[in-house]
């Protein structure tokens, strides 16, 4: 475990306010040379530490310390080396605002790379666009948004639900015929079961077919909805899960499954928020062949995701520490802006934001993947099947890369919606009449 | 009729032997061969001609590749399996003869769910005829709910070959499940073949009525219809006792949560924000004992809960001691105080947890008594959750016990009536609050012992039972254990009948909303305490 760097440097710059001439004039003294007295770049990270999502979002924290690190043993950029400025949100969603507030007007950060739940990056969106800096948002979510000072690595529903439900109506995924929208009671689960249920219905699903299920965050008795899903399963067409269970809730989710016995042969259950973490508390023996979608999954085969895991486990000293999806989406965002550092030549946010469009980086599964002009990134989409290790077997994916889609193609008063950063400098274009603004 | 049956099975047998023969003919080596391409569509054509092939061989390969034992040697193409994931011997696939350096960078074969399927059915066909009873039984299964018609053959020789009439039984419907799904099958058939399936009556029974063709006889349609209703209707009446069965479960774990804040708010009256933190130790300390298992004594690893429970106990027992000692009794008699102090010392443990394990979960296996579920009456029963129910009983009537006829019962039951009358009667009260509190907070922490097995084991353990507990305490009356024992089944057996109608999130809303006007009714709970003690 790191120590939590964010109190030291909170109270590091607060001194440095104070302290700041004499700080530099002892500097100058010591180095001697005044034109080494280079300031860094400060990265923003805002990652909850503590609280309920600090189970996920530690590990983001602790990659991007890993990734700052590296490139300032290549020299960091531009000739100038980055820094850390840690922050903890504690999972407190009103926290976020602040501390994104403090990242930006205290520690002049060039850019911030955080956040994990929908919620958070709502409230941090004002934030950002008032003092005009640059949120790099490593998460699968929910779509339906694009904003100028947001740059989302994660997979926007094209990405990974849409091709997640095609897979399980193809012969190989098991030809389904009827499904259940199980999620957790907030707003990605909501805005994804609404995508999904209007792609089914368009794909010929009847409404009887459909059940929607809702949890509140942690649920941990999941006997009735479990046993509600085996009936619901009997009535002689192949059914499937689709889990939009966020967080804690997943663990006591698939222990249920595999006590009353559901095997995925029978309902497999393909989840959107289950990674590899979140498996290393459960005995994954009975729950061989349930499916998850991303776009990484740690046992794909690759130099280059060879490479990254070694030094992960390295940097964290811990020979069986897991890599996931979001993490990668941080690799992704991070090499990215500092390519668009160094195209633009500057660390200025607007020229860094006009800079990123257009900008490639590879990803680890071996494509190169591409910073679109809506802000969200190209893609491989990959189904994996859980084995008996805790990994996941890739049983199918993409041929090429998928382009995220900030708007969703399947919802009445999103399909006519349009992202483009570059010609149209406009977030939400509606093309039908020829406006920004929907 | 059983000349039909007679002689149709020997027409089926006969046209099964005709579409196999050729597919047996086809070399085991070069089936095997197959498995080499890495390719899931080469793989099914090899599961095919290796089930086809049948034989112990056969059967042998095919286990192997369902549970992932199955390996190829990149370079020259061999394939071995494994007899168990913890068996290192490697076998030579072709032969099944050991092999005694086997090559190295051996890699799995990998399936799909499609394949697991198809490997399923085609063991399930193989092992018709084996000697192990519970594997015949798995068999026949497997049959029922892959419904392939190629299985028909060999289970109408087994019908014929089997003892045991339960599994007879099982055959029975498995074969009248492939009966519906034949277009050849008679009217007289089908028609046998809902009645079986009837006899069965379950959800698997109704899928298979419910797939009948829309074009067969009106009567077969009927009688299917009909029988449909009929064991929906048993079902409806099942699943009324599932609820109360699932409520008594969660009853169950709410009692089990809540029953050491019974000890330290309801008996003390101290406000435990720190309560559900113990409840997370409890947890870890199952976990801790996991890993010396895991890493020391594997064979031993289903006694591991057992050893679990008096550390756990022991353990958070003295971190209670330890938070009385140190925090709470400077704060008799200011509630306000106890509240934030006792938060703090569960921020303080949760992060203290979070430096030492991480803050990912954690895996707590289930011991093999605690997996899997067992048929009651057509009611599926987990085993985990039994032995919860099972365990928490045990634990309040320990308790119980242990407050009427033991002398620290007595001290405490004392000091809490009276406390002054009880130290000029010389008992030392500091002394006895302090093991009180140890008390309920062992009691927390072998509630994390059980609760391992059910939920997550992560720092966040405690934040989601403190809620709910002091939800039962309240509600059953504070200081009467009987009344968090009625509090915490009421409360499970009401949401499970509230969840299937309005929701598993609308349910805890009107639960809350219920308690809530409970309380303005009834402010002191279900069971208040009437007397002196109340005043005090």
């Amino acid at each position: 475990m790191m120590p939590n760097w964010g109190v030291c440097m909170s109270i590091k710059f607060v001194r440095r306010g104070v302290l700041a001439g004499m700080a530099s004039a002892a500097m100058m003294l010591i180095v001697g040379a005044p034109a080494i007295a280079q300031e860094t770049i400060k990265v923003g990270i805002l990652h909850s530490l503590s609280g309920t999502m600090a189970i996920s979002e530690t590990t983001l924290k602790d990659v991007m310390l890993m990734l700052i690190e590296e490139q300032n043993k290549k020299g960091g950029v531009l000739g100038r080396k980055l820094e850390a400025v840690v922050v903890d949100p504690a999972s407190n969603w009103p926290l976020f605002a602040e501390k994104a507030r403090e990242l930006i007007t205290q520690h002049k950060v060039a850019a911030v790379f955080g956040c994990w739940t929908s919620v958070s990056r709502k409230s941090v969106l004002p934030v950002f666009k008032e003092l005009n800096n640059i949120l790099f948002y490593p998460v699968q979510y929910e779509g339906e948004e694009s904003e100028r000072n947001v740059f989302y690595t994660g997979a926007a529903p094209n990405q990974q639900a849409i091709p997640a439900v095609d897979y399980l109506m193809s012969k190989d995924g098991g030809d389904v015929k009827r499904w259940v929208l199980a999620g957790t009671d907030y707003v990605y689960p909501r805005t994804t079961n609404r995508i999904l249920e209007a792609y089914l219905k368009a794909k010929g699903v009847a409404a009887e077919d459909i059940m929607i299920n809702y949890t509140p965050f942690g649920h941990s008795d999941w006997q009735t909805i479990v046993s509600n899903v085996k009936k619901f399963g009997s009535a002689g067409k192949k059914t499937a899960v689709v889990s939009t269970i966020n967080g804690d809730a997943n663990v006591p989710f698939y222990k249920e499954l595999a006590n009353q016995g559901v095997k995925a042969t029978d309902i497999p259950v393909v989840a959107f928020s289950v990674g590899e973490e979140e498996l290393a508390g459960v005995d994954t023996s009975n729950l061989v062949g349930h499916l998850a979608a991303w776009n990484y999954f740690q046992s794909v085969k690759n130099p280059a995701n060879a490479e990254f895991i070694a030094k992960w486990q390295a940097f964290t000293k811990n020979p069986k520490r897991v890599t996931n999806d979001p993490m990668e989406a941080h690799v992704v965002g991070f090499n990215m802006w500092i390519k668009a550092i160094e195209k633009a030549g500057t660390t200025d946010t607007d020229k860094v934001i006009d800079a990123l469009p257009g900008i490639e980086a590879a990803n680890l599964t071996g494509g190169m993947s591409k910073m679109l002009p809506n802000h969200h990134i190209t893609k491989p989409v990959m189904i994996g099947e859980i084995r008996a290790d805790g990994q996941f077997d890739v049983v199918w994916q993409t041929k090429g890369l998928v382009a995220g889609d900030a708007w969703s193609d399947f919802l009445e008063g999103s399909k006519d919606l349009e992202a483009d950063w570059v010609g149209k400098k406009c977030g939400n274009f509606n093309t039908k009449i020829n406006k920004c603004g929907s | 009729m059983i000349q039909v049956r007679a002689f149709c099975a020997a027409v089926i047998s006969l046209f099964a032997f005709l579409m196999f023969a050729p597919a047996a003919q086809a070399d085991f080596a070069s089936s095997l061969a197959r498995f080499a391409q890495d390719e899931f569509s080469e793989t099914a054509l090899a599961i095919d001609e290796i089930a086809a092939s049948g034989g112990s061989r056969a059967q042998q390969v095919l286990e192997a590749l369902g549970s992932a034992r199955l390996f190829v040697d990149p370079a020259s193409k061999k394939v071995y399996w494994r007899a168990a994931t913890s068996d290192r011997t490697i076998h030579d696939a072709a032969n099944g003869e050991p092999v005694a350096d086997p090559p190295a960078g051996l890699q799995v074969v990998r399936i799909n769910n499609r394949l697991r399927g198809a490997t399923l059915n085609a063991i399930g066909a193989l092992t018709l005829m084996a000697p192990d009873p519970a594997r015949r039984r798995a068999a026949a299964e497997s049959i029922f709910k892959s419904r392939d018609a190629s299985a028909l053959a060999p289970l109408e020789a087994a019908i014929k070959n089997e003892k045991d009439p339960a599994i007879a039984a099982l055959f029975a419907q498995a074969r009248a499940v492939l009966m519906l799904a034949e277009p050849q099958t008679t009217k007289d058939q089908q028609l046998e073949a809902i009645s079986i399936l009837r006899m069965r009556a379950d959800i698997g029974a109704i899928a298979a009525l419910r797939s009948i063709s829309a074009t067969a006889d009106a009567d077969v349609k009927a009688l299917a219809a009909d029988a449909v209703t009929a064991i929906e209707a048993r079902l409806k009446l099942m699943s009324h006792v599932q609820n109360v069965w699932y409520g008594l479960s969660l009853g169950s774990v709410l009692l089990l949560a809540a029953i050491g804040l019974a000890i330290t708010f309801g008996v003390m009256g101290v406000i435990n924000m720190a309560h559900g933190e113990m409840v997370m130790l409890g947890a870890y300390t199952t976990f801790v004992v996991q890993e010396v298992f895991r890493a020391y004594a594997p064979a031993w690893f289903d006694w591991s809960l057992a050893v679990a429970l008096p550390l756990a106990f022991l353990f958070t027992g003295l971190v209670g001691v330890a938070i009385e000692r140190g925090v709470i009794r400077f704060l008799y008699g200011r509630p306000l105080e106890t509240l934030l102090a006792t938060w703090g010392v569960s921020l303080i443990l949760q992060q203290a947890v979070r430096t030492i394990f991480g803050p990912s979960n954690r895996e707590v296996g289930a011991p093999s008594y605690m997996s899997g579920a067992f048929d009651l009456l057509g009611l599926s029963v987990t085993w985990g959750r039994m032995w919860i129910i099972v365990f928490t009983l045990f634990v309040f009537v320990s308790l119980l016990l242990a407050l009427k006829h033991t002398s620290l019962g007595l001290h405490m039951r004392a000091v809490t009536q009276n406390r002054r009358m009880a130290s000029a009667m010389g008992i030392r009260t500091p002394w006895v609050d302090a093991m009180t509190f140890g008390l309920g907070s062992g009691l927390a922490g072998i509630a994390g012992v059980a609760l391992s097995q059910i939920d997550n084991v992560s720092p966040n353990l405690g934040q989601s039972y403190i809620i709910d507990s002091f939800m039962v305490v309240v509600f059953g009356g504070v200081g009467n254990l009987w009344g968090t024992l009625v509090s915490a089944f009421a409360l499970g057996v009401a949401n499970k009948f509230l969840e299937p109608v309005a929701g598993a999130v609308l349910a805890k809303i009107f639960i809350l909303v219920l308690l809530i006007l409970f309380i303005q009714k009834r402010p002191r709970g279900l069971f208040a305490l009437k007397g002196r003690a109340v005043e005090a």
